[in-house]
């Protein structure tokens, strides 16, 4: 499938396109964890992927920004196919500098946030719009100060991260991907790693981001997030996608039996 | 009194030539020092690299010239190297023997020896950054050059002052083996003076003295330069 198509798919729908993952295929040896994965996000949508553990959920948002390669699949950002080829019998990236581009459209938050401990919160959020965009550092720094008072670290601006709880540091790496001007956001388990009154704090950022629009893919576990925030939800399965539908639908009576049983388990 | 005199600055006086002497073998060691990181990094990079033959080839240095005696190795390159020069020069229509600078020759020879206990150190550094920051790096853009100076080199950098610090000592004790090939440095100036006057124990507790004071003022320089570097850790950690 060629990107022209793809955009015209897009374009029939409501909104723009803004991820489209096409048949998407990895293995680890020879475990396949991701079995032919497909999925197209439009502008504003927020997805919770949802699964258990090991059902290959953060497998695939890292094949989606190259963490991961995939072995088999197309992936297309704002219409924009990711070249691969074909070589020693892997695929891998035909163009690095075309993926570095793309990476720096695609913001990923981390289980584990990981900031650069070498620098501040502030420059942790000007790196990438000052040497990835090579932006005017002093536009970035007022840009800065601006997404740290919305994420409501302000006063953390020249702290290191290590000195930072986790809900801190996860809002400092929020906004780190959001200076960046991400086309698409993609969060990786972000509330895991935090202790329990710290989750909904990073909670309601992500809320407010999901608000103005932002479109959102997110592994998570929080089930309330899925439910009121999310406008879709995927439910994986050993590598393949469940279930796939609106909150309301899937929690409602729609879900699978695997999916009905999967939420039992949250008590939900 | 006249043992003052000895090592004062008078006429008769050895304190001049022992803090030249000083100030030559602070001067070798440093630039060991630098022709060690640069042959370290690039051994610490061969050893990290998915290449085996590069792998290989890093390992070897390290076990060879941490493995082999630092004597021998001087010996080594300043011969070795004399004889190069000389040829080069035979071909050039010089003839007679041509001496490599012992300055340049010490220096290079302490270099090797130096950059294969720092490759250890920058491999250990680079293994100490968490994996997650690398990987942000990735995620938001940078390239592999980009990567280096931004998120790897400063950290390696952080990573490896305490170890730099400790090969520093090894080089700056390495290099009076120097003064073997004549070099003016520390050791040969205490042993000249030793040797005229007649003062060997003097002459060489002064030497040793003056060892002890370079090396106790590098050990602050380095553990200034720790904590320099560590106020980005967590508290408990940079005071350590
Ligand atoms: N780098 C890797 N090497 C080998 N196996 C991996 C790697 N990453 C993930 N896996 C395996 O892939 C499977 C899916 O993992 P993951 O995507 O993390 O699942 P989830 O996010 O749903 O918990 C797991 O069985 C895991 O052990």
């Amino acid at each position: 499938m060629t990107p022209t198509t793809l955009n015209q798919t897009g374009t029939t729908m409501a909104g723009t396109t803004r991820l489209s993952v096409r048949n998407i295929r990895k293995s680890f040896g020879t475990h396949e964890v991701l079995r032919g994965i497909s999925l197209d996000a439009r502008d504003g949508d927020v997805i919770s992927l949802l699964g258990a553990s090991g059902s290959g959920k953060s497998t695939f948002l890292r094949c989606i920004n190259l963490l991961e390669i995939a072995d088999h699949g197309e992936i297309s950002v704002d219409g924009e196919l990711i070249q691969m080829e074909q070589r020693g019998g892997k695929n891998v990236p035909a163009n690095r500098r075309q993926v570095d581009r793309i990476r720096s459209e695609l913001g990923m938050v981390f289980q584990s946030f990981n900031l650069w401990s070498h620098m501040t919160i502030l420059e942790n959020v000007i790196e990438g719009p000052v040497h990835v965009l090579k932006r005017p550092r002093a536009e970035c720094i007022a840009e800065a100060e601006v997404l740290l008072e919305k994420v409501g670290i302000a006063e953390k601006r020249n702290a290191y991260p290590a000195h930072l709880s986790g809900g801190q540091q996860q809002r400092a790496a929020i906004a780190r991907s959001l200076a960046m001007k991400p086309k698409v956001m993609l969060f990786d388990e972000p509330t895991s790693a935090l202790d329990p009154e710290l989750v909904g704090e990073v909670l309601r950022v992500m809320r407010s981001l999901a608000e103005e629009g932002m479109t959102m893919l997110v592994v998570t576990h929080e089930m309330s997030f899925a439910r009121n925030v999310s406008n879709r939800v995927i439910f994986m399965k050993s590598g393949e996608i469940d279930s796939d539908g609106a909150p309301d639908q899937l929690f409602g009576s729609g879900g699978s039996p695997s999916f009905r049983q999967f939420i039992g388990n949250f008590g939900g | 009194m006249a043992l003052f005199q000895l090592i004062g600055f008078g006429p008769t006086g050895w304190g001049g030539l022992l803090l030249l002497a000083s100030l030559m073998t602070l001067c070798v060691t440093a630039v060991a020092l630098l022709i060690g990181a640069i042959l370290g990094s690039l051994v610490a990079w061969a050893k990290l690299s998915g290449s085996r033959i590069l792998r290989t080839l890093g390992g070897t240095y390290t076990t060879v010239f941490r493995g082999v005696p630092e004597l021998l190795i001087i010996y080594l390159v300043y011969f070795g190297g004399s004889s190069a020069v000389t040829a080069i020069g035979t071909a050039m229509g010089y003839e007679g023997f041509l001496g490599l600078p012992s300055f340049a020759a010490g220096a290079l020879a302490v270099g090797i020896i130096s950059g294969a206990y720092q490759a250890e150190v920058f491999r250990g550094a680079y293994l100490a950054i968490p994996k997650g920051e690398l990987e942000a790096a990735q995620a938001i853009g940078m390239n592999r050059s980009l990567r280096f100076r931004r998120i790897i080199g400063p950290q390696v950098f952080r990573f490896a002052i305490p170890g730099i610090g400790n090969v520093w000592q090894l080089s700056l004790k390495d290099s009076a083996l120097v003064s073997v090939t004549g070099l003016a440095d520390l050791m040969r100036t205490s042993q000249v003076a030793a040797g005229s006057t007649r003062q060997h124990f003097l002459f060489f507790i002064v030497g040793g003295c003056l060892y002890l004071i370079l090396t106790s003022f590098s050990d602050r320089f380095f553990t200034s330069a720790e904590k320099r570097a560590n106020r980005s850790m967590p508290t408990s950690l940079g005071q350590a």
